[in-house]
């Protein structure tokens, strides 16, 4: 049987892509392993891997053929600008489709019976964000930076929702897109507004030049990101930048987890350093190979239903999914840059995980 | 104030960068009139050259400041004989075939650089190693520094010492000679295989410095770093007047300072009605507007036409 993944396997987010490519390849290859038994036979799991280049177009191209190849479900896309319009054809299919990392509030609020994800979502994210800032770091006047994705956008829109009901004021809104490399020019009119914190809604690699950036004109301010930004990336790509700098990861820290610390290790030793979402990928396979062994079956319509109220103990949390198809009681953690390393200062809403 | 002067730092140097890759875009215009599209991608593998053999040679002990030297000539080197060869293999071949057959060749020796160098250098941002103490000065509020100032008096060097090539040396007269006419330039004794590969190895030493100072600025190097800077530097060169090298550096210069000012300004202007994500809508903004009332870009004439 057949497992479709997609993620940006080129461009400038291919690094992440690879990684989530990856996480997806070793589950696969471990359930092999194991010889997972599913109605009472044993399974042999295919992957075919897509490149959906993150952009929003060529993702409905590629969900198309990966429906025409016959996968019994897809672990993908990676983000929520592809993983949106391509849900439209695995629901139209009837073709699980698990997302490891699309955080945008839309993808699930589509009414789709197919559409499901192993993360929390931006409202949660974003909320958690804009409160820590206003409360723990006592943020008064906030610049925001989008970079007009459904994620980016997205994600700055709810942080700036809960940063205002905490009573900050937010002095600049400035954007950029996903292919810059350049933000002297926003970050300069910023500048003029004096923020006490600049929060960025995109990913890595606008990212960590933009924290560089910010430095070297002499912007005194906390610099705040998603879990677009929560990368080792981020911390070459910043420099010394980088340090103080903050960012969220839906999850529980990896090292807390009761499986994270053995996925990590033998992870690097297969694949070198985890980038990003490699362990929610891992998870994604786990949780929709769960759901075949229950129902017994790897035809889409057999264990769709088994998805909801099924429960995986995962390497990132415990996965268990709501009506709509969100993760339940999703966790999300705040990290900050302490000594060119990302320390995990605090976690909200989590659902422990049995021991394993 | 001191906003819009670090404002017009900021598009200066941004525009320097589009300068110095628009050179070489132009050159290679004005001699064979052919749109090299694979120059963004000479430019990434310039950087890419340059940063591992500076790694190499930091490992082996040199010198940090010969180590940047010699890693930039290996870089320059490198892209002289990757210049030469995609002349040689992808478009010697196709000079007498209709115009639009280089073009795409153009663009799929693109993707094929792109793709090799996803293969070698991986799909990771590299971030570049900052060697040499790179001094920040403030004048009048607006901040600059070292790299950046020398990124500016590199893209004005390059463009008068190509001036200096194309008009006052026996190699630059041929060049003149086969961007005017190759078969008459032929028939006067000139080889004009000889003169488009050392056109396309200027070029592309050109790219190569482009790629290192570029990665020098941000602090990065990554195998897709070159096609958003082509495409700007080739927009950059059309505004000036494609072709010419005067107008790849006013147009350069032009594109970064509307870019920064547009970026730091509209909003206020427009009342918040529009927001810096029309950042590049101003740019090509006033692309359109150039070419409708001048279509050869505002210094437009090709080299040769000066002569």
């Amino acid at each position: 049987m057949r497992i479709g993944a997609s993620a940006p396997l080129t461009g400038p987010q291919a690094h992440l892509g690879k990684d989530n490519e990856n996480g997806t390849r070793m589950a696969i290859d471990d359930a092999n392993a194991k010889g997972v038994m599913i109605g009472g036979r044993k399974a042999r799991f295919e992957l075919i891997s897509e490149d959906d280049q993150a952009d929003p177009k060529t993702a409905t191209i590629v969900a198309q053929k990966l429906v025409d190849n016959k996968v019994s479900g897809v672990i993908g896309h990676m983000n929520s600008g592809t993983s949106i319009p391509a849900s439209k054809i695995y629901n139209d299919n009837g073709i699980v489709q698990i997302s490891p990392s699309a955080t945008a509030v839309n993808y699930t609020a589509q009414g789709f019976k197919t559409t499901f994800r192993v993360m929390a979502n931006d409202a949660q994210q974003g909320h958690v964000l804009g409160e820590f800032a206003t409360k723990n770091l006592a943020a008064k006047n906030i610049a925001v930076i989008d970079d007009r994705t459904a994620y980016g956008q997205g994600l700055a829109d709810e942080f700036i929702k809960a940063a205002q009901a905490n009573g900050a004021q937010i002095v600049a809104h400035e954007y950029t897109n996903d292919k810059a490399m350049d933000f002297t020019a926003v970050l300069t009119a910023i500048k003029g507004r004096k923020p006490d914190l600049l929060f960025y809604g995109g990913m890595v690699p606008q990212g960590g030049p933009m924290a560089k950036q910010v430095k070297a004109l002499a912007l005194n301010l906390k610099f705040m990101t998603g879990d677009g930004g929560y990368t080792p990336e981020f911390i070459t790509l910043a420099g010394d930048a980088a340090e103080g700098a903050y960012a969220s990861l839906p999850g529980v820290p990896l090292d807390k987890m009761p499986g994270g610390k053995e996925f990590e290790k033998r992870f690097v030793a297969k694949y070198g350093a985890i980038q990003l979402y490699a362990p929610y990928c891992y998870d994604a396979v786990n949780i929709m190979i769960a759901a075949m062994q229950k129902a017994g079956s790897v035809d889409p319509v057999k264990y769709l239903p088994a998805l909801v109220g099924t429960s995986y103990d995962g390497v990132t949390a415990k996965i268990q999914f709501d009506e709509k198809g969100d993760l339940q009681g999703g966790a999300i953690t705040v990290y900050q840059v302490q000594g060119g390393k990302w320390q995990p200062l605090e976690t909200l809403g989590a659902i422990a995980p049995a021991a394993h | 104030m001191e906003i819009f002067l670090q404002q017009i730092v900021n598009g200066l140097v941004q525009g320097s960068v589009y300068a110095l890759v628009a050179l070489g875009y132009t050159m290679v215009y004005g001699i064979l009139g052919l749109i090299n599209f694979a120059h963004g991608e000479v430019v990434m593998i310039g950087a890419m050259l340059a940063l591992s053999s500076l790694t190499a040679m930091l490992g082996w002990g040199v010198p940090p400041l010969l180590a940047v030297l010699l890693s930039m000539v290996l870089a320059m080197l490198g892209c002289m004989v990757l210049g030469y060869s995609i002349e040689r293999i992808a478009y010697r071949p196709l000079r007498h075939a209709p115009r639009l057959a280089p073009l795409i060749t153009a663009i799929g020796v693109s993707i094929v650089l792109q793709n090799l160098a996803m293969m070698i250098w991986g799909r990771e941002y590299h971030s570049f190693p900052q060697l040499i103490a790179n001094n920040t000065h403030t004048v009048g509020g607006a901040i600059i520094n070292d790299i950046q100032i020398i990124i500016f008096i590199l893209a004005l060097a390059i463009m008068a010492g190509l001036m200096v090539v194309v008009h006052r040396t026996r190699l630059g007269r041929a060049m003149r000679a086969v961007a005017e006419d190759q078969h008459a330039a032929q028939l006067m004794g000139v080889d004009i295989n000889r003169v488009i590969s050392i056109t396309f190895m200027l070029g592309s030493a050109m790219a190569a410095i482009a790629g290192v100072m570029v990665s020098a600025n941000y602090g990065l190097a990554h195998y897709y770093m070159g096609f958003l800077l082509g495409l700007k530097a080739f927009t950059a060169a059309v505004l000036g007047g494609i072709g010419n090298l005067r107008g790849a550096m006013l147009g350069g210069l032009l594109l970064g300072l509307i870019e920064s000012l547009g970026a730091g300004y509209i909003g206020d202007i427009t009342g918040g009605f529009l927001g810096s994500n029309y950042q590049d809508v101003f740019a090509f903004f006033v692309l359109i507007t150039v070419l409708v009332f001048r279509p050869s870009g505002l210094l437009g004439e090709r080299i040769a036409e000066r002569a």
